[in-house]
């Protein structure tokens, strides 16, 4: 009986053998609190979420392109972008889309509810290397959500790159984000194109594909010169005639990038949900540059 | 490491040592229909229960380190908020007594991914720690193509590993845990002619080999035949059932559910192995399925095995057990499947 005792004594011995791991790197979600709702369209809104604890509001910092998983308890669990300035830190903007489980519960909700948040999660875009760079930002539909950390960092710091060109398109006019911005994003000398698959009557602008507003602008005498970056986010079927357009066009590939998206359940590179090869969209990305995306296989 | 040897009868006395914690170990389970005796890993209260003779048991002894389903956290549900519990579920030590190579080794590529890599799970940390492993040489079956995989004998990742020399056993002493417990039977050093038989034994081991998968430049042929017609022919026969990574000891990818109460006071937050070759798994919102067919899910299965877990740690995440050939209603094999592959040149 002493003999057996001793075993679990010697397994003791060990402090880190029988610790409990310290799940706050894994379990641990900052509890938040939507502060604000926007309804940005009939399917999207605009959730402004704040990180309830004025400390971790404050060490909260990420990188545009990041994305955190958002939690509703006994609902679910789902990676968003961040889609605000990176200078708000622990108040976060999210532009989400009601398509599923959480999604549309969480349109049901209102100012004053509680989420849980955990991340930032993933890669960036590299915005101090574009510095002194012209910028293409080319957004399809939701991808401009994630587009837009980015573009409101550029315009904080607006004198400190060249020429900046946003392109957007959406399926209508009814399904166009961010409307009440362009006034503003214009006044900060950006060139904004933005088209829609099918018009309306309503509609003053211009219809057709994305691919369009991107051969204009490769075609122009102040074409797309050596120091451009481009971030290309959208539908998979986009990535694949954009990327292909630009890299005719002569920019390399390792200065566009992406944002991927996969199904994530874990957000840390556990669950192999969001694996292509040995790539992880959650701990790789979603933030690519083209050349790493375009050989793996099955990527877009 | 350090070597003893002791007489077979001193094995139910080390049970009896270890046995205040919770013994894990191969037992008999029936008969297939030919006959064939079924093992499988389970809680053992008897050390004659044990089945050391065993062949290879159905399932791996993944499930003890890595549940099929285990709740991650609860949560108390308020009108003006709610609070998150999170219990790693470890409660007690366990034993793995009698575990084979393969599955030693299946524990050491799983800990890459779960131990070592960024986020460590502290849910398979947490069981993985309060581990005691004794590991037991076997006689390769078959399907087994361990040694194609390098994974036939295991380096570290034991406490214990017994060699069976007829009337004795040959004993690897790995960590300070073991030694002590040892000190406590009657053991003594091998001498020349324990040594000679334990080479033996090692060679007789090798001439059971007759599966094999020819595993240089695997990952370059991989991406090179991505779309080998190969895959289709696999892929109108598999079912897409996923019994494949249910047996297999390294396949990880989960999902998770959440779910709440009849009382809408608590809600719970689970993890469920998935499998890859399951429909849904790469399926994301809006019903775009990144892998639609069974062709392409059952391709990548192998490609996350044998070239992206490659890629990423350097070793493939097969041990070569060939449990999911056994275990597949379609008789699909690795050996066969990557032969295929490769042209079978
Ligand atoms: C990096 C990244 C950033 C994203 N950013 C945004 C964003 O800014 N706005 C937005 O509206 N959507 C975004 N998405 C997509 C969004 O995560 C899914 O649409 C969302 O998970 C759907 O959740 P649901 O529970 O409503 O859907 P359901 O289909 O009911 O999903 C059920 C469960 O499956 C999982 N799941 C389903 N689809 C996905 C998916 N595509 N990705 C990950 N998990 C999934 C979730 O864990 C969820 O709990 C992003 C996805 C990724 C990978
Ligand atoms: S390979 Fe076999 S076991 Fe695996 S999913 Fe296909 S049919 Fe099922
Ligand atoms: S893939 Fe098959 S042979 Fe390889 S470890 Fe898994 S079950 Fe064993
Ligand atoms: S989301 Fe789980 S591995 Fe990337």
């Amino acid at each position: 009986m002493q003999n057996k005792l001793n075993f679990i004594d010697i397994l003791g011995q060990n402090p880190d053998s029988r610790r409990k791991e310290d799940p706050s790197s894994f379990e641990y979600t900052l509890p938040a609190e939507i502060t604000n709702i926007y309804q940005l369209t009939t399917n999207e809104k605009l959730y402004q979420i704040q990180i309830i604890d004025p400390g971790q509001r404050n060490r909260f910092s990420f990188r545009p392109g990041q994305f955190v998983m958002l939690e509703l308890p006994g609902i679910g669990e789902a990676p968003f972008s961040i889609s605000s300035s990176p200078v708000r830190r622990g108040d976060l903007e999210l532009c989400i889309r009601a398509v599923g489980n959480l999604t549309n519960f969480l349109a049901r909700l209102e100012r004053g509810a509680r989420v849980g948040i955990s991340g930032p999660f993933g890669t960036s875009f590299p915005l101090e290397k574009m510095q002194g760079q012209d910028i293409l930002l080319i957004g399809g539909g939701l991808g401009i959500v994630p587009l837009r950390s980015p573009l409101l960092s550029v315009l904080e710091n607006r004198s400190k790159y060249g020429r900046v060109d946003i392109m957007y398109g959406a399926k209508s006019p009814a399904e166009l984000l961010f409307t009440y911005q362009y006034e503003e994003w214009r006044r900060f000398d950006i060139n904004l194109g933005i088209t829609v698959d099918r018009a309306d009557t309503s509609w003053q602008g211009r219809t057709g594909l994305i691919t369009e507003l991107l051969q204009e602008r490769i075609s122009q005498a102040t074409s797309l010169r050596e120091n451009t970056y481009a971030i290309v986010c959208g539908p998979p079927v986009m990535f694949h005639f954009v990327c292909k357009m630009l890299t005719e066009a002569g920019l390399p590939m390792q200065k566009m990038f992406v944002s991927l998206e996969r199904r994530m359940h874990c957000g840390r590179g556990k669950c192999c949900r969001c694996n292509i090869g040995s790539t992880y969209t959650c701990l790789d990305g979603p933030v690519f540059d083209y050349w790493s995306v375009m050989n793996l296989k099955e990527a877009i | 490491m350090i070597f003893k040897v002791f007489k077979k009868q001193e094995l139910a006395r080390l049970y009896e040592l270890l046995a205040v914690n919770i013994i894990v170990g191969p037992v008999a389970k029936g008969n297939d229909r030919n006959g064939k005796p079924l093992f499988d890993f389970d809680v053992v209260y008897d050390f004659n229960d044990l089945a050391l003779d065993y062949t290879q048991t159905v399932h791996s002894p993944k499930r003890f380190v890595l549940p099929y389903h285990e709740t991650l956290s609860t949560f108390a549900v308020a009108r003006d908020g709610w609070e998150k519990h999170v219990d790693l579920n470890v409660y007690r030590s366990l034993v793995f007594f009698g575990m084979h190579a393969c599955d030693i080794n299946a524990l050491n590529k799983l800990d890459l991914v779960l131990a070592q890599s960024a986020y460590p799970n502290p849910y398979y940390m947490g069981k993985r720690k309060n581990l005691f492993i004794i590991g037991l040489d076997c006689t390769p079956e078959p399907q087994c193509f361990c040694r194609s995989m390098g994974t036939d004998s295991a380096i570290h990742g034991f406490d214990l590993f017994l060699t069976d020399l007829g009337g004795t056993y040959f004993a690897e002493i790995l960590s300070a845990t073991a030694f002590d417990l040892l000190n406590q039977i009657n053991c003594k050093d091998p001498s020349a002619k324990d040594l000679r038989l334990y080479k033996q034994a090692t060679s007789e081991k090798n001439k059971h080999y007759t599966a094999s998968v020819e595993t240089s430049d695997l990952t370059k042929i991989l991406d090179l035949e991505f779309e080998s017609p190969a895959w289709d022919d696999w892929g109108k026969k598999c079912l897409s059932c996923g019994t494949c990574a249910n047996v297999c000891p390294t396949c990880y990818c989960y999902g998770v559910e959440e779910h709440v109460d009849l009382d809408l006071k608590h809600a719970g937050k689970t993890r469920s192995l998935h499998s890859c070759n399951l429909i849904d798994f790469a399926k994301v919102a809006g019903n775009h399925n990144f892998r639609p067919t069974s062709a392409s899910r059952l391709k990548y299965r192998y490609y996350h095995k044998h070239r992206g877990f490659v890629e990423a740690f350097e070793e493939s995440l097969c041990v070569g057990c060939g449990r999911c050939g056994s275990a597949c209603l379609a008789d699909i094999t690795p050996p066969e499947v990557i032969a295929s592959v490769r042209g079978r040149e």
